[in-house]
């Protein structure tokens, strides 16, 4: 008898390890979700919370559910939410590339350095993490600012007879992005460059391919999964990022991050807030799900 | 093994220019070598790691390199394809001199142990891709990779992809795709090690099939002598950087130049001694472990000299009895260890100065009980001719 509870609590115990990622993603991210999900269905009312119920208990007992797609409608017929959104996925996608185009010669370099050079070379890339973000935007500020380093910089030199404006503009927020997020680009990368066999390119070489033609054609399709996983980790996070377009970006500079801060806590409007918030998951898990789609379809069949 | 391969496509590798003819040489094409390595070094970090290799290899042959991890036989191989550059010193390939020019510029292939054959690409575009690099029409490209695939015995692989096959069959493709250049010479990085020990002597055949068929020169680096005697027309024996030996198999296997390749190549009993006397028929030894032995023999040694007398263990014969003739050296001992192989059997014999002898026997005839056991008296003998004295 003593054997079999031995068992169950064997097997328990071992169901307990395989699920614990599962149960803290339901408990962390799904139930959240779910909750945001449920005000976006609701109206707003000037109450705590300052949301409508989505059930109610009417006098007999039974359930009313009160559920609205106006907030969702509002977000589509107002220009302002379609032009965030579109701002968003356009500065994300220009900051992703940047960071690819700047990341992959460095991932490339840091691989084939010697081994001291290497980690020394790796630990430059993480010791930004090592300062607080919010601090380096700040720094940031004080570059680009009409009498900051840049400016007073290129106006010693003469290059230029009058201070540009740097901060408050579109250029500000993609310089930010691409500076926040490279070490997100560069890590993946660096870890599928590093995992490339160096007999690849001999051999590709050996068989007459030129150096551009080795990194053509085995090169870049090889470390595909890490230009993949960096690209996400970089365009996930940039689509919704607040700080940098609040602090380095113009007034003008309407990303979705801010709209969604707007709604919170300018108008107080959760409901209207929970709806961008969820269009803007929705968002990002199409270039997840083509990802995943990736990852299948690599492994089995396909061309060159 | 029989399909005829069309050897119209030879003309892809002449863009390396015209042959210029050596001035030292009548230009007779068939008695200048193929390959000719002259003088070649490599240090690295101060290192020398390839130490003054000379070496003329002809047409057609294939040419084995033998040596022990760290010998700088894969060093070799690799300044020969390009993957390395000589520290001092220059290599030809029919009259060109390789120097200064890329792994890509040279009408050499290579196919390294890994095989690394390109995983995100088929059989077929693996197989392609060098052709394509030449810029050859789409159709003769499926033309040539049809053919090498059915030499190498993949056809119907062609759309598989590297994960979907077995080591053999990724063997066949690196093969394949070095093979479908059509290059002067094939350089190959133990081919075989990383094969199970049946596939292994089975792609040895194949090998030397395909080589007989495309008349490709093939040079091979193995650690395996008897990969190298199998498959080569000639073997080079390397130890720290330099060509101990040179010569066919049965040359190096039979008259071994010194102590070192004796012993790296196959197993040899060893006895070393002082030159007693010279006849002309005999020298006699007097070994530390063995007595007075005769020898045959061998120019260059006086009586006084120090050597070694080497005798193969297949060369001595196990018997309960001695046989006795002039010029046989018959011992006696007691049989210590045996080794059963079923083809063969192992004996390890003790003297009584306790030396180890070696000895290989066939058995030629069946029994159902061992003739021989452990701790049973035996005489050990071998004629004079079976054995070799070796100066150093």
């Amino acid at each position: 008898m003593n054997n079999r509870y031995a068992e169950i609590a064997d097997k328990a115990w071992r169901l307990f390890v395989v699920y614990l990622p599962y149960l803290w993603l339901l408990l962390f991210f799904l139930t959240p979700f779910l909750i945001v999900f449920k005000i976006s269905f609701s109206d707003p009312v000037i109450a705590q919370p300052p949301f409508t119920p989505l059930f109610d208990w009417t006098k007999n007992g039974v359930n009313a559910l009160y559920v609205t797609f106006d907030n969702f409608v509002f977000l589509f017929e107002d220009d302002l939410y379609w032009s965030s959104y579109l701002k968003s996925v356009r500065v994300a996608a220009v900051s992703t590339f940047c960071c690819l185009v700047i990341g992959y010669p460095m991932a490339y370099a840091i691989t084939r350095a010697k081994t001291t050079t290497r980690n020394i070379l790796l630990l430059l890339v993480i010791l930004p993490f090592w300062t607080s973000f919010l601090l380096r935007v700040y720094a940031w500020m004080g570059m680009l600012s009409t009498h900051g380093l840049i400016n007073k910089g290129l106006l010693s030199i003469g290059l230029i007879d009058e201070p540009m404006k740097l901060l408050y503009t579109d250029f500000a927020v993609y310089l930010g992005i691409v500076y926040a997020y490279l070490p997100f680009m560069v890590l993946p990368l660096y870890a599928a460059l590093q995992r490339l066999d160096l007999s690849m390119h001999e051999a590709a070489s050996d068989l007459g391919a030129t150096p551009f033609r080795v990194f053509i054609d085995i090169t870049l399709p090889m470390s595909s999964a890490g230009i993949i996983a960096g690209c996400l980790l970089v365009f996930i996070p940039a689509i919704g990022e607040y700080v940098i377009p609040a602090l380095l970006g113009g007034a003008d500079s309407l990303m979705i991050g801010r709209q969604l801060f707007n709604e919170f806590f300018e108008n107080r409007d959760w409901p209207v807030a929970s709806a961008v918030a969820t269009i803007l998951l929705f968002i990002l898990v199409i270039p997840i799900m083509l990802f995943q789609r990736y990852q299948i379809t690599d492994g089995t069949s396909g061309n060159e | 093994m029989t399909i005829p391969v069309n050897k119209s496509g030879d003309g892809t590798q002449d863009q390396a220019g015209p042959e210029p003819v050596r001035a030292s040489n009548g230009g007779n094409a068939n008695t200048e070598p193929f390959v000719r390595i002259e003088n070649l070094s490599k240090q690295f970090d101060g290192v020398t790691v390839v130490d003054g290799v000379d070496l003329d290899i002809s047409q057609g042959e294939l040419f084995a390199i033998l040596g022990g991890s760290g010998c700088g036989k894969t060093t070799l191989l690799r300044m020969l394809a390009g993957f390395e550059t000589p520290s001092a010193g220059r290599i030809l390939i029919d009259g060109i001199d390789m120097s200064g020019l890329a792994p890509y510029q040279r009408p050499v292939n290579m196919m390294v142990q890994s095989y690394a054959v390109f995983p995100h690409m088929t059989v077929e575009n693996n197989v392609a891709y060098g052709l394509r690099k030449e810029g050859i029409d789409k159709a003769r490209i499926g033309e040539q990779v049809a053919q090498i695939l059915s030499l190498v015995q993949l056809s119907g692989y062609e759309k598989r992809k590297p994960h979907q096959l077995s080591g053999g069959q990724l063997q066949r493709v690196a093969l394949a795709r070095a093979l479908v250049k059509k290059p002067k010479v094939l350089l190959l990085d133990e081919p075989l090690a990383a094969l199970d020990k049946k596939l292994r002597q089975r792609t040895q055949f194949e090998l030397m099939n395909i080589q007989h068929e495309l008349g490709i020169t093939f040079v091979v680096v193995t650690h395996d002598q008897e990969e190298a005697m199998n498959l080569a027309t000639r073997i080079a024996v390397m130890d720290e950087g330099k060509f101990v030996q040179m010569g066919t198999p049965t040359h190096v296997y039979e008259s071994p130049s010194n102590r070192f390749v004796a012993d790296f190549f196959g197993t040899m009993n060893m006895f070393e001694g002082n030159v007693t006397a010279i006849t002309n028929q005999y020298l006699l030894i007097d070994t530390v472990d063995i007595g007075v032995i005769k020898a045959p023999p061998t120019p260059g040694v006086h009586a006084g000299s120090k050597v070694w007398l080497a005798v193969r263990p297949e060369k001595i014969a196990i018997s309960k009895e001695p046989i006795s003739s002039e010029f046989t050296t018959s011992i006696k001992g007691v049989v210590t260890d045996l080794g059963y192989y079923g083809n063969r059997t192992i004996y390890r014999v003790a003297t009584n100065t306790s030396n180890v002898i070696e000895i290989s026997a066939q058995n030629q005839f069946r029994a159902s009980v061992p003739t021989l056991d452990s701790s049973d008296e035996v005489f050990i003998s071998w004629e004079l001719t079976n054995s070799i004295v070796l100066k150093e």
